[in-house]
């Protein structure tokens, strides 16, 4: 959005609104300039579309079944227009049916470990002192485990289902959000507005949760939106080695599980999802990525 | 610096305590805790259960049991498998090695190209091959690896059949060098990749930090060669946040080592924690989880150490 110069004078001797961009302008005109968030939010966009739909797109049922339909080829047949799989249930439908599960898990895991982090870093951030060692400690040696080890573990103890998957991915994610919310409490605590609200008797959930919180959303939303990337990715990997979600409930991961056997006769069964889990991640990163250099364009990379 | 490196010691010593017990409440986690094996087996009587708990020692307080637990673990007793009755500690041991040998030859390869193509993005800001390499760092990073290996496989196994699809010698076949080096060439790859991404984006946002400081405008000022600023002034300066990166990435290089190995059938520690996993070997994957957290304590320890060394200023903080 260009402004001329001329026209702003006098936008501003007028007291006009005009001169002042407003909060949502400005973030709209940072985030719009950066190509590939627009792109990643587009394609996030149709790909909940997708999933909330999936019902009516797709033209089959992803359960239904028939043997003398296996393996035919993408592109082949009209009525099944990217093949059917070992069973001859239709790979578009699949797909579809099985995008809605993995952004479920992705996106419920996002709020397990959003929320996690956030009460870990906020509390972490406000009192300081022993609590804040405390709980410092705790995530670094959260921290000292690599995730997939413990993700793997966790999700051969519990029984598999959408909710579990995303309550353990979230469980053994949330770390690094609370690092990013404690530092951010850290800076906001010291400035003036802190200060007067605490001179003014204002109680500790009030400050936490109505002053310090939305002030430190920024980063939040940064590293929601990455994490998202982050949860389809591990749902996809733990799937794929079968402690994930269970067959005949098709997944992105547990549909390359299948494929896997029938590489060299059929590729593209393993092929198509596993581009549709890179497009998702890829356009949850850029989104995030977006959000971050318009939302605080200091924490650019 | 003694002095530094003893109170970095000491605090690795609570992480240490905290991994361990971590690991111990999630051996109890376990349906049936550590004894679900034998409750599965219907050959062995509830009697027969309460026997092992005794000489297990799991009818003891829960404080002693720990106790005994972590005494172990810090002394080499971790305990023997369910199947075979094998030492816990010589299984994963024996798995090192080629895990080891899998995760040296991606880190050198990532740090290699990776702080190639990151040096190079940072001298020629916004241009071409600079948006090329942070798009395609971007793109590397949302790969899902095991599916990249899958891919690996496909191509170059099965349809042009440069490299075999898995293992670490040819099944019946001579156990040489140059054996082993084409076995690792696609696990390191699939390794590598997500490794060169990271490398290349933190080398770039480091070096354009560095180059943008007083001393290297001074530098250039002075009229001292392009070449001879990079390697003197602005590497060394650049280097000491990367040193820590490679410490902090060691939690993800395990994790990414257990993709690669589950993917091509390496025999590592990845191989054998998945193993472990449809057998239900809890004792082999709690040691597991604690060699990988262990590891990590100490990996970062050896970074911070390198970095204060290189930078005497790091100590005296």
């Amino acid at each position: 959005m260009k402004t001329n110069p001329s026209k702003l004078q006098t936008a501003r001797t007028n007291g006009s609104v005009e001169f002042y961009e407003t909060q949502i302008q400005r973030l709209w005109r940072r985030f719009s300039s950066h190509r590939l968030a627009v792109f990643g939010g587009c394609i996030v966009l149709l790909l909940l579309l997708s999933a909330v739909f999936a019902d009516f797109i797709s033209p089959h049922d992803p359960l239904d079944l028939d043997t003398s339909r296996r393996f035919i080829k993408p592109f082949t047949d009209i009525h099944f227009i990217l093949g059917t799989d070992e069973m001859g249930r239709d790979t578009f439908a699949r797909l579809l049916h099985g995008g809605r599960i993995s952004l479920i898990v992705g996106i419920a895991a996002m709020f397990a470990t959003v929320v996690t982090g956030l009460l870990v870093g906020l509390i972490s951030g406000y009192y300081g002192g022993k609590i804040d060692n405390i709980l410092m400690r705790f995530t670094d040696t959260i921290l000292c485990f690599p995730q997939v080890f413990l993700l793997l573990i966790l999700a051969a103890f519990i029984t598999p289902t959408v909710i579990s998957i995303a309550l353990i991915i979230g469980l053994t994610s949330w770390m690094e959000v609370a690092r990013i919310i404690r530092a951010q409490i850290q800076y906001i605590k010291k400035q003036d507005f802190i200060q007067a609200s605490f001179a003014l008797g204002a109680s500790g959930p009030r400050i936490m949760f109505r002053e310090l919180l939305p002030n430190a959303m920024a980063p939040v939303l940064v590293s929601a939106t990455l994490n998202v990337a982050n949860a389809v990715l591990m749902e996809s990997y733990i799937s794929f080695l079968g402690y994930g979600i269970q067959p005949p409930l098709a997944s992105w991961g547990n549909m390359l599980t299948n494929a896997q056997a029938y590489f060299d006769l059929s590729p593209w069964l393993a092929i198509l999802p596993g581009i549709m889990i890179t497009l998702t991640v890829m356009s949850f990163n850029f989104l995030g990525d977006g959000l971050r250099d318009a939302l605080d364009p200091r924490l650019k990379m | 610096m003694f002095k530094y490196i003893i109170k970095r010691l000491l605090q690795a010593v609570p992480l240490l305590i905290g991994v361990s017990i971590i690991a111990f409440s999630i051996m109890h986690l376990a349906p049936g805790g550590p004894l679900s094996v034998y409750t599965l087996n219907p050959s062995i009587t509830a009697q027969d259960i309460d026997k092992i708990k005794v000489i297990l020692g799991l009818d003891q307080p829960i404080h002693i049991q720990y106790l005994k637990w972590a005494g172990g673990m810090f002394t080499g007793n971790w305990g023997t498998t369910f199947f075979g009755g094998r030492p816990v500690f010589n299984v994963i041991v024996e798995r090192i090695p080629a895990t080891f040998l899998l995760m040296g030859s991606a880190m050198s390869i990532a740090i290699l190209m990776g702080m190639f193509t990151g040096i190079l993005g940072a001298f020629k800001r916004y241009s071409i091959f600079d948006y090329l390499a942070t798009t395609g760092a971007m793109v590397a990073l949302s790969f899902p690896t095991f599916w990249f290996g899958l891919m690996a496989i496909y191509i170059f196994s099965l349809k042009l059949g440069w490299f075999p699809s898995g293992g670490m010698f040819t099944l019946g076949g001579e156990e040489d060098a140059l054996d082993l080096l084409r076995h690792l060439v696609l696990p390191t790859l699939v390794l590598a990749l997500v490794l060169v991404a990271q490398w290349s984006r933190y080398t770039r946002s480091s070096f354009l930090e560095v180059i943008n400081q007083d001393y290297i405008r001074t530098a250039r000022a002075k009229g001292i060669k392009g070449s001879k600023i990079l390697i003197r002034h602005a590497l060394p300066n650049a280097v000491a946040p990367l040193i820590a990166l490679a410490g902090v990435q060691l939690p993800w290089l395990f994790s990414g080592a257990l993709v690669a190995e589950t993917i091509f059938g390496w025999p590592g520690m990845g191989r054998l924690f998945v193993d472990s996993l449809t057998m239900k070997e809890y004792p082999v994957l709690m040691g597991m989880v604690m060699f990988t957290a262990i590891a990590v304590i100490f990996g970062n320890l050896i970074a911070d150490i390198i970095n204060a060394v290189l930078d005497p200023r790091i100590a005296l903080e």
